[in-house]
């Protein structure tokens, strides 16, 4: 497949199903989906519908019990953990709905962390982690550590993390969860204006209808299988 | 980089367990320290002791070392004069030898006459003045001189030492003012005779006597100064008996009861008049003291390479040959200070592991959200192990400041104690300072440990499925 040509993202009847005991449960099931590059898909459905497992086998960070995961056109079900592992370095940009930074470091290092796998010297590392702290507005948080900065701030680090490695796919795990409205909308229309300036793919989770409109694509999941978007209201999509 | 910042920064993330981990290393390294300074100062002691007395390295005619001591006089070095300048002349020894002399042994009886006492000896003649610089060496600093130790006259040929307890056997107590030195039990040297040697013919050795008397009847009695005296029996080279008159200069704890039961040191002329009587005199050995114990491989090598060249039919051998008990202590110390230091390093080992394995549960979503991001499990590895190295880093570096502290301590508080080796009680001086290769050898070893006990750790936080580390509440 020509990786230039081919979409960000394809998920080919992919199903995931946990074991517990004797007991299998069904997370994911037979989900086909194709998101075009340089998108702001947005990843909606009530809690407990699948969002948190689709990106996770997405971000190559679980792997499907069948079907296959493409990402920029290369079948990601097929690779060992060591080819994985270096995908998401290069490719895949990651935000937790708990942020998850890096406790003993600044914000600045924190996000140096995400280039930590890139060929750079220790100044241009340092130079292009600026620039995304600078991007994401926090030039003056640089040295603060994670506990010292607020929710929001600590999103924006995460978001500037995610991004300075310039990757060609951004998952976002319900970022806006543990922020409060006002700060999740911000948060939410930063990654869209990045998203918009870099030209990057965006999938990002979220039960909060109050988003919907900021996205380019929307997908609807519940009980671990996709559904038409027959009734496009926010109530029905979280019905 | 980054893996060494963060694990140097999660190092003091929790401090009270990390100071209790340190602490643990930094004890256990304190114990091994002064367990391995007292160890060092006792075996530095014993060797300054070995050193002072029989020097680095012996000299001694081809064969002695295995058949000679059964009869010295036949194994003489018989141009020893000429080897002494050989050694003195040369450029290389004579950089490492601080003192080359030449020594006599013998076996015989010693008689004290006032006593009517007896009793089989060994003696060794030496040069005064140079045993006097042999007692000297105190090379480690660790072996104060003994401000009782009294030197022997070179000028004096007749006057020796006499070990005390040989000067007890003999009844030699009050004449020498020996304190602590019970009389000689009368009747004990008053046995009824045996039977079989009481068979034996007669023979009458009063003209020995009569010689050695001659001798000494032209010396003035001022010269002796009241020493009491014994009269020496011993064998000549040829077998002939030979008896010298030797009068006690002082007498002198040799710290091994056997020893100090039958010691003599006399003048090496005498000692070569008792063995060689009127014949060409040789000596048994030649002793070399090196101004360091370090150069001994080297001054060795050096006088065997002189040996072959010279074509002498000599053999040279080390204190530690000469002193088996040397050899002996050494490995029972070894053994002991690997013992203790395998208990420390267990727990030690312990204490670490639980550390580690705490720091991993508690930072398991940091752990998975690293590896999301793309840590490899190398890198992850890496940094727990960086962490429990650091632990050992930080603990073996307090350990060596506090035992250091503690050492000066004990060296300044004026404590004395009596080493198993010695004969009685020095300063206790710890030598830790000095001994910079268990300093060096501690400290790394236990840095090694702290890495190799965050290994398992470390191992599975390496291999932590990433989903299930990300969910870990």
């Amino acid at each position: 497949m020509n990786t230039q040509n081919a979409p960000a993202l394809k998920l080919e009847n992919v199903t995931k199903i946990y074991k517990t005991g004797a007991i299998g449960v069904t997370a994911i099931q037979s989900v086909n989906l194709t998101i075009p590059r340089s998108k702001f898909t947005m990843l909606v459905g009530p809690s407990g519908s699948g969002k948190t497992t689709l990106l996770n086998l997405i971000g190559c960070i679980d792997t499907p019990t069948s079907g296959a995961v493409w990402i920029d056109g290369v079948d990601a079900s097929k690779m060992k953990e060591r080819h994985l592992t270096d995908l998401r370095a290069r490719k895949i940009g990651f935000i937790f709905q708990n942020f998850n930074l890096i406790p003993v470091l600044s914000a600045l290092e924190n996000v140096e962390f995400g280039l930590a796998r890139k060929a750079l010297s220790s100044a241009k590392r340092r130079r292009a982690a600026e620039e995304s702290l600078e991007a994401v507005g926090l030039q003056d948080r640089r040295s603060q550590r994670p506990n010292q900065l607020s929710g929001g701030e600590k999103q924006r680090v995460a978001i500037a993390r995610a991004l300075v490695k310039q990757p060609s796919l951004v998952l976002a795990d319900e970022p806006t969860a543990n922020l409060d409205t006002h700060t999740g909308a911000a948060v939410v229309d930063l990654m869209r204006k990045m998203q918009e300036e870099i030209q990057t793919t965006f999938v990002f989770s979220t039960h909060d209808t109050h988003l919907i409109e900021r996205a380019d694509e929307l997908v609807s999941i519940r009980d671990g299988m996709l559904v038409e978007n027959s009734d496009a209201s926010p109530e029905g999509m979280l019905a | 980089m980054m893996g060494l910042r963060v694990a140097f920064r999660s190092v003091f993330r929790n401090g009270r367990r990390s100071t209790m981990t340190m602490l643990t290393v930094a004890v256990g390294g304190i114990a091994i320290l002064l367990i391995g300074a007292l160890i060092s100062h006792i075996m530095l002691d014993f060797q300054t002791s070995i050193v002072r007395r029989s020097g680095h390295l012996t000299i001694y005619k081809a064969g002695y070392f295995d058949f000679g001591s059964g009869n010295p006089a036949i194994y003489g070095i018989d141009d020893y004069k000429k080897t002494i300048q050989m050694i003195s002349d040369d450029p290389v020894l004579s950089r490492m030898v601080s003192v080359v002399t030449p020594i006599q042994l013998f076996f015989g009886i010693a008689g004290n006459e006032q006593a009517d006492t007896s009793k089989t000896i060994f003696g060794q003649g030496v040069v005064p003045s140079e045993r006097g610089r042999m007692r000297r060496w105190n090379d480690y600093g660790v072996s104060p001189l003994d401000p009782r130790d009294r030197p022997l006259p070179d000028d004096e040929v007749d006057v020796g030492i006499i070990g005390r307890g040989l000067a007890k056997i003999l009844g030699m107590c009050a004449d020498l003012q020996l304190p602590d030195c019970p009389e000689h039990p009368a009747d004990a040297s008053h046995a009824p005779p045996n039977p079989d040697v009481s068979a034996l013919p007669e023979r009458d050795f009063s003209n020995l006597t009569a010689q050695a008397d001659a001798q000494d009847a032209v010396k003035p009695d001022a010269l002796h100064q009241g020493f009491p005296r014994l009269d020496i029996l011993s064998a000549t080279a040829s077998g002939a008996p030979n008896v010298v008159n030797f009068y006690v200069h002082h007498a002198e704890g040799q710290g091994i009861k056997d020893y100090d039961d039958s010691f003599v040191i006399m003048n090496l002329k005498l000692a070569q008049n008792l063995v060689y009587g009127r014949g060409a005199h040789g000596a048994t050995g030649i002793v070399l003291q090196l101004t360091h114990t370090n150069q001994l491989d080297a001054a060795r090598d050096r006088l065997i390479s002189l040996f072959k060249q010279n074509k002498l039919d000599l053999e040279v051998h080390d204190y530690r040959e000469l002193t088996p008990l040397y050899r002996q202590v050494e490995g029972f110390f070894g053994f002991l200070f690997s013992f203790v230091a395998l208990i420390i390093g267990i727990v030690a080992l312990f204490t670490i592991i639980n550390t580690m394995t705490m720091n991993v549960m508690e930072r398991t979503t940091e752990i998975g959200a690293m590896r999301a991001l793309g840590a490899t499990r190398e890198s992850v590895r890496r940094q727990f192990v960086y962490e429990g190295a650091l632990l050992g880093v930080f603990g073996a570096t307090l350990g060596i400041a506090l035992a250091m502290l503690i050492v000066f301590a004990i060296n300044h508080s004026g404590m004395t104690w009596t080493p198993p080796t010695a004969a009685g009680r020095i300063p206790l001086q710890l030598y830790l300072l000095g001994n910079l290769k268990m300093l060096v050898g501690v400290w790394l070893g236990l840095v090694a440990l702290a890495a190799i006990a965050s290994l398992a750790p470390a191992n599975r936080a390496a291999k932590m499925p990433i989903i299930d580390a990300l969910r870990h509440v």
